[in-house]
């Protein structure tokens, strides 16, 4: 298991140290057409006693090869024969991509390019199964973290949102198996519905290029892919039992596939994960427990020439919030900050009890294809999701059970695709995408709600086209249009109607007045244009550089627009404003990878100017019988982001090898001329790893995780008169923008594999998060003000494949 | 032509989908039950003229800031019982919270701060066993006395915290420095004993 590789080395191909006949060639067979791996193929070596078969997965080694240059033909029952050549000067990783038997393309091609799912012009990174069985009890937030340049904002260690290039939320689109996930992304505080087992891979595309998804991806598209069933007559699974030191958690996830020789395939997936409250090094993080329950199942027939699929999916999640954060006034704040450790601190316990979350996900999806001879694939999906997040505060008497925030969001979504493949140098997508979405936000919470009724509908059409100049140069673009119209029904305040002034803009959206409250019915209509244009040129092998423009257009989400009032779980004002209009982003982004030896690199720069940018920064403080609360309220800058992800690996030999990453964001309001707010502060990442594959595969990894502190924020403190603790009236300034420290941590991981039974391997994972119980606080933990991240965690986790 | 047929079926089960949506009227108004909109702290002297600190804010969470009176002075030397009553005026009749604090009077304390030069001392009057006869001697504060000393200036904070920690030093005196919890309540009134 290489729980830490890092992706890069997937993504070009690896050489080592110059040793004679020492080399490898690895890497995955798959479908020349929709990319999804072939089990079972041949890869033999012309002339040579040498062969490999591709495993579930579509992977293959061929190993013990010399200097040399070699025909390797690949056969697989159902594709046509291909004979490859390679020169081999080193272990190199090669994935090949063979062509169905059929009448009309007679011809053989076999690429060993890289399979993205934006453009091939776009920086995109891909997480395996084995990188994502290490997060098999984790979170999808958790598991990204493994891409340089992708960071998390987290509410404690149980709500983590991934960050790309110093975005998310409602600027990370993420695409659940084809379906784009309509889970309140848009909170801070609400973290990605999926269970992370349900995927294969995952591929993280750092930009707006990935149109076919959306036109919003101002930050960057993550797109999850379920197992592809082989065509054969086979059933097999895998189960992984995982248990956690800090939290007393364990989890277990198993995976069911059957499939027939003649495509048909059924296939299932269950999750339970549930821990208790977790641990910093010094304290119990009280209520911090975490219950969830998943599952799917999926059946489908997978034709060369038509199919379908159908898949459900259900996520349910109960998940406590550190009962420390949930404050009352700006004065409880105060002390919290002042004391540096938690208000409450209780003894360990499983129970989840308010504040805390309890979120249910489902996604049902019907999707068919047919493929047109010198055509193409042409897909027709429909998807539902129904999205159910309660939370709970601490309130009183009857009202005690009740959540205060229960929000139902139903999605329908109708997509077709059309494919163009015939020509192996032209390729080229056409879509067209509908969707209604309605919010339900129940009363009977009787508190005012956050985010109003509405209805959207959304209409979005698009075309993508790559085109191979030559065997070097690649260039690909695409535009999308995509129209929105938010239909609400939102009831305000007198006293905040007239507070924001919207009587004279907004007078005629005012649909019946009540004693202190008013209800309107805003319909506004936005109209989005997105675009990407890009290249690839591979200039000598192992090399290339990827240039990708891209402009994402988002329109605002519920809570900029509607918002307005308390946020209990935060103990602040959160205001949107209905005058936002969209954000519109421009991104250039540069990528060279390159490998020299046992050297390998990648190095990605970016810049992203973003006009509009919708930000929630505090304005104020407004007073109530319940003392002074923070008012965050939205607004729309010029910003614009620049950084840069590096990396690099050196394969000492066979054994061992060092790889390092780094990312750098600088956030620029340009309005005001300062630092934006939550950028993820410098990173790097460097792993050392040793493996054996004479000792039952054994893997050893040690990784330092460092963060730097983050320079770079906005002073968005702010001074508030109250009467103190100990009765004595004081103006404090509330230190709410400084950054923690910076941290650096130690964790190691290892595993080795046995083979039991008959066809049946066990893989064996011990882990230590955090050997050394550092106390470290993080930017983008939205509760470093009230306590310390993890402790040290003693992590085991048996995987039993068979 | 497969296609098709599946595809207008998915398109008509799309259209009944959102035609049968749960709440095609009004949404309902909400008006919390929870927010405290007026907090009325009395003083009842042995003789003279009783005293009423007020403050109310109608509109809960909104913009607008709570509105605080105070009926008169206070005089010097005189005693006072104290008592507070929480009251949620959005809906009528007026909710008194109070009733609710009485039945979680373990889980609730108030707190009578003196500050700035005034001459005066709250001490609770009451204890949880009043409300919930568990046989607790901590205190709540709905109820207290209040001894004015000579004639001064200054404020007096009246804070309700949700949760606090009863038992930790000085709390069950009034003192909050080790009360932890969240605060319900929070209003300075400027008070003058003459």
């Amino acid at each position: 298991m290489k729980f830490f590789t890092l992706v890069l080395a997937s993504l070009f191909s690896i050489a080592m140290q110059a040793q004679e006949c020492q080399y490898s060639i690895s890497g995955v067979v798959r479908d020349f057409h929709d990319g999804q791996v072939l089990p079972n193929a041949t890869l033999s070596i012309n002339g040579y006693q040498k062969y490999a078969l591709t495993d579930f997965d579509g992977k293959y080694v061929l190993n013990g090869l010399c200097e040399g240059t070699y025909v390797i033909t690949i056969t697989h029952p159902e594709c046509e024969v291909a004979d490859f050549t390679i020169e081999l000067n080193g272990n190199v990783k090669r994935d090949f991509k063979l062509e169905h038997h059929t009448e009309e393309l007679n011809a053989v091609t076999v690429k060993g390019q890289n399979t993205t799912k934006g453009s091939s012009s776009s920086a995109a990174q891909v997480l395996q199964t084995e990188d994502l069985e290490g997060y098999s009890n984790a979170s999808l937030g958790d598991a990204l973290r493994e891409i340089p340049g992708v960071s998390s904002l987290n509410t404690g260690s149980t709500v983590v949102k991934p960050v790309i290039q110093g975005l998310h939320s409602s600027r990370v689109l993420i695409i659940n198996n084809g379906t784009r996930m309509e889970d309140q992304e848009w909170g801070v505080e609400h973290a990605p519905n999926l269970d992370l087992n349900t995927a294969a891979n995952v591929t993280v595309v750092k930009g707006a290029s990935a149109l076919r998804y959306g036109g919003d991806a101002v930050g960057g598209v993550i797109l999850t892919e379920s197992p592809k069933a082989p065509a054969k007559d086979t059933l097999y699974g895998k189960t992984i039992l995982s248990g956690a030191s800090n939290g007393r958690g364990y989890g277990i996830t198993t995976t069911l596939m059957k499939a027939y020789k003649n495509g048909f395939y059924l296939q299932g997936q269950g999750t339970r994960k549930r821990s208790g409250d977790r641990e910093a090094p010094d304290y119990v993080l009280s209520n911090t427990g975490v219950s969830e329950n998943d599952f799917s199942v999926g059946v489908g027939l997978d034709k060369f020439t038509y199919g379908f699929d159908a898949y459900y999916s259900m996520y349910d999640a109960e998940i406590g919030i550190l009962r420390a954060s949930h404050i009352g006034n700006v004065s409880d704040l105060i002390r919290a900050i002042n004391s540096g450790e938690p208000d409450v601190i209780r003894d360990f316990t499983y129970d989840i009890n308010a504040p805390k979350q309890d979120v249910r996900h489902h996604l049902a999806k019907l999707s068919v294809f047919k493929r047109f001879e010198k055509a193409g694939k042409l897909t027709l999906d429909y998807s539902f999701q129904q999205n159910n997040r309660l939370e709970y505060d601490i309130r009183r008497g009857e009202n005690r059970d009740k959540p205060s925030l229960d929000l139902k969001l139903t999605t329908h979504t109708l997509q077709s695709n059309f494919a163009y493949d015939a020509r192996s140098d032209f390729k080229a997508d056409f879509g067209v995408e509908a969707s209604y979405q309605e919010n339900f936000p129940n009363p009977e919470t009787d508190i005012r709600r956050l985010i109003p009724d509405y209805e959207m509908y959304t209409l979005g059409a698009y075309a993508t086209a790559s085109y191979d100049i030559n065997s070097s140069i690649k260039i690909d673009g695409g535009f999308r249009y995509d129209f929105n119209e938010i239909d609400a029904q939102k009831y305000y305040l007198n006293s905040s109607w007239e507070d924001r002034d919207y009587d004279a803009d907004f007078s005629d959206l005012i649909v019946e007045r009540f004693d202190n409250q008013l209800l309107i019915n805003p319909v506004f209509d936005y109209h989005n244009f997105s675009g990407t244009l890009g290249g690839r040129y591979q200039f000598v092998n192992n090399w290339d550089l990827k240039l990708n423009f891209s402009s994402a257009s988002r329109a605002p989400n519920p809570a900029e627009l509607f918002s307005d009032g308390l946020h209990h779980s935060a103990a602040i004002i959160e205001l949107g404003d209905l005058r936002i209009k969209q954000e519109q982003s421009y991104k250039t982004s540069l990528e060279l990878n390159g490998q020299t030896g046992g050297f390998s690199f990648g190095i990605n720069p970016y810049y992203n100017q973003i006009n509009d940018f919708i930000i929630l920064e505090p304005t104020g403080l407004q007073y109530t019988n319940r003392g002074a609360f923070p008012v965050y309220e939205y607004s729309q800058v010029d910003a614009r982001l620049f950084g840069v992800d590096l990396q690099a690996a050196y394969y000492f030999n066979d054994q061992f090898d060092l790889k390092t990453a780094f990312a750098y964001v600088n956030g620029q309001d340009l309005d005001r001329d300062r630092p934006l707010i939550d950028m993820p502060a410098p990173n790097v990442n460097t792993t050392f790893s040793f493996r054996k594959a004479e000792w039952n595969n054994l893997n050893v990894s040690l990784r330092n995780q460092s963060v730097f502190k983050q320079t770079r924020f906005p002073d968005t403190d702010f001074e508030v008169t109250y009467i103190n603790d100990s009765g004595s009236e004081v103006t404090e300034n509330v230190r709410v923008s400084e950054s923690p420290e910076a941290y650096s941590l130690f964790n190691l991981a290892s595993s080795a594999e046995f083979k039991v039974l008959n066809k049946s391997t066990l893989t064996l994972g011990l882990f230590v998060d955090n050997i050394f119980n550092t106390a470290y606080r993080d930017y983008l933990n939205r509760q470093r003000y009230f306590a310390d991240d993890l402790g040290r965690n003693f992590k085991i986790q048996i995987k039993l494949n068979y | 032509m497969k296609n098709l047929k599946i595809s207008s079926l998915l398109l008509l089960a799309l259209i009944s989908f959102s035609s049968c949506s749960d709440d095609e009227g009004t949404p309902e108004l909400i008006n919390e039950e929870e927010v405290i909109t007026t907090v009325t702290v009395t003083l009842v002297p042995q003789t003279g003229s009783t005293v009423t600190l007020t403050s109310r804010d109608l509109d809960g969470d909104g913009p607008d800031a709570p509105v605080r009176t105070v009926s008169g002075n206070l005089q010097a030397g005189m005693q006072y019982s104290g008592s507070i009553v929480l009251q949620n005026e959005t809906v009528s009749p007026a909710e008194v919270i109070n009733e609710e604090i009485e039945e979680e009077a373990d889980e609730h304390q108030f707190f009578y701060q003196v500050t700035g030069g005034l001459d005066a001392a709250a001490v609770y009057a009451d204890e949880e066993n009043d409300y919930l006869t568990n046989g607790s001697t901590n205190p709540v504060g709905l109820s207290f006395t209040m001894q004015a000393g000579a004639a001064s200036t200054g404020q007096f904070t009246v804070t309700l915290r949700h949760e606090p920690n009863k038992d930790a030093e000085g709390v069950s005196e009034g003192n909050l420095s080790n009360a932890g919890g969240e605060t319900d309540v929070a209003q300075t009134f400027d008070l003058t004993i003459e």
